[in-house]
């Protein structure tokens, strides 16, 4: 366990996360993968706190809003979703390109 | 020991983050999301982050549980009896990934990082409580508004009379 195995493991998640975000037509699976990458964010950030500066809280503080992040994303992607749902029965990407050019 | 249990915690938090978009249901999609949490909450436990790997435990139970009700709403392939690619551009977005991963890794082992400055604290939760109930407020203020905005706002889109009212 080092600094950088840890890091290794936060790319490793983002990346799968951003293909993820990339790639999904359904709009609740691309929030799948949004959440991955802010699981990767979490793990970088806490093992930042932990090799570079322990000593300091920060990166514990880091951590908790980037929990936070990852809660308010799914809840407000789900309001969203719904919402766009009800007004034009659209649940994939590729059908809402309202904000487009 | 604390090294074995990282690598195969990493290992199965990625192969389940992947087991995500392989998987052909969507809710078999969360409960594979839900392992990749786990894991990594248990990873924030190995490096004595025991509020914090908890509090992930905890809140991503949760979470994909709330997930998985909306995922059945949602889903493409309703147990599998419509087989369907839930994909478009697949192979550029494997590409793009696949890049930014080898640029994140080459600049992971050529970065010379900064020494360790401090040890960690006998207790990491107590340091955590006391910064942010103390110089850090501000953080834990702008979290509570962020989160009170989000139940007004997400309440707000999600009622039937939406956005613009009953006549729009």
């Amino acid at each position: 366990m080092t600094l950088e195995t840890f890091l290794l493991l936060a790319a490793a998640l983002f990346c799968v996360g951003l293909f993820g975000a990339l790639s999904q037509q359904s709009v609740v699976m691309l929030m799948m993968g949004l959440e991955l990458m802010i699981n990767g964010v979490v793990v970088a950030a806490a093992g930042f706190w932990f090799w570079v500066s322990p000593g300091l809280p920060d990166g514990q503080v880091l951590v908790l809003v980037a929990i936070t992040v990852m809660a308010l994303e799914m809840a407000m992607g789900f309001a969203v979703v719904t919402a766009l749902f009800r007004a034009r029965d659209v649940d994939m990407t590729d059908d809402a390109g309202d904000l487009k050019g | 020991m604390e090294d074995a249990a990282f690598w195969v915690l990493a290992v199965l938090a990625v192969a389940a983050g992947a087991a995500v978009f392989v998987v052909d249901s969507m809710a078999r999609a969360t409960f594979a999301l839900l392992a990749s949490f786990l894991c990594v909450g248990a990873e924030l436990l190995l490096i004595d982050l025991h509020y914090l790997g908890v509090l992930v435990v905890l809140m991503m139970i949760m979470e994909m549980l709330v997930m998985a009700v909306f995922m059945v709403m949602y889903m493409m392939n309703p147990a599998g009896l419509m087989p369907m690619t839930m994909m478009h551009n697949a192979r550029g977005a494997a590409g793009i990934s696949v890049a930014l991963f080898a640029a994140l890794a080459a600049g992971i082992f050529a970065v010379p990082w900064p020494e360790r400055a401090g040890r960690p604290p006998r207790d990491p939760t107590f340091a955590l409580g006391e910064s942010i109930m103390g110089p850090k407020m501000l953080v834990m203020m702008v979290i509570g508004i962020a989160i009170l905005a989000t139940m007004i706002a997400a309440v707000v889109l999600a009622t039937h009379r939406g956005r613009y009212g009953d006549d729009a």
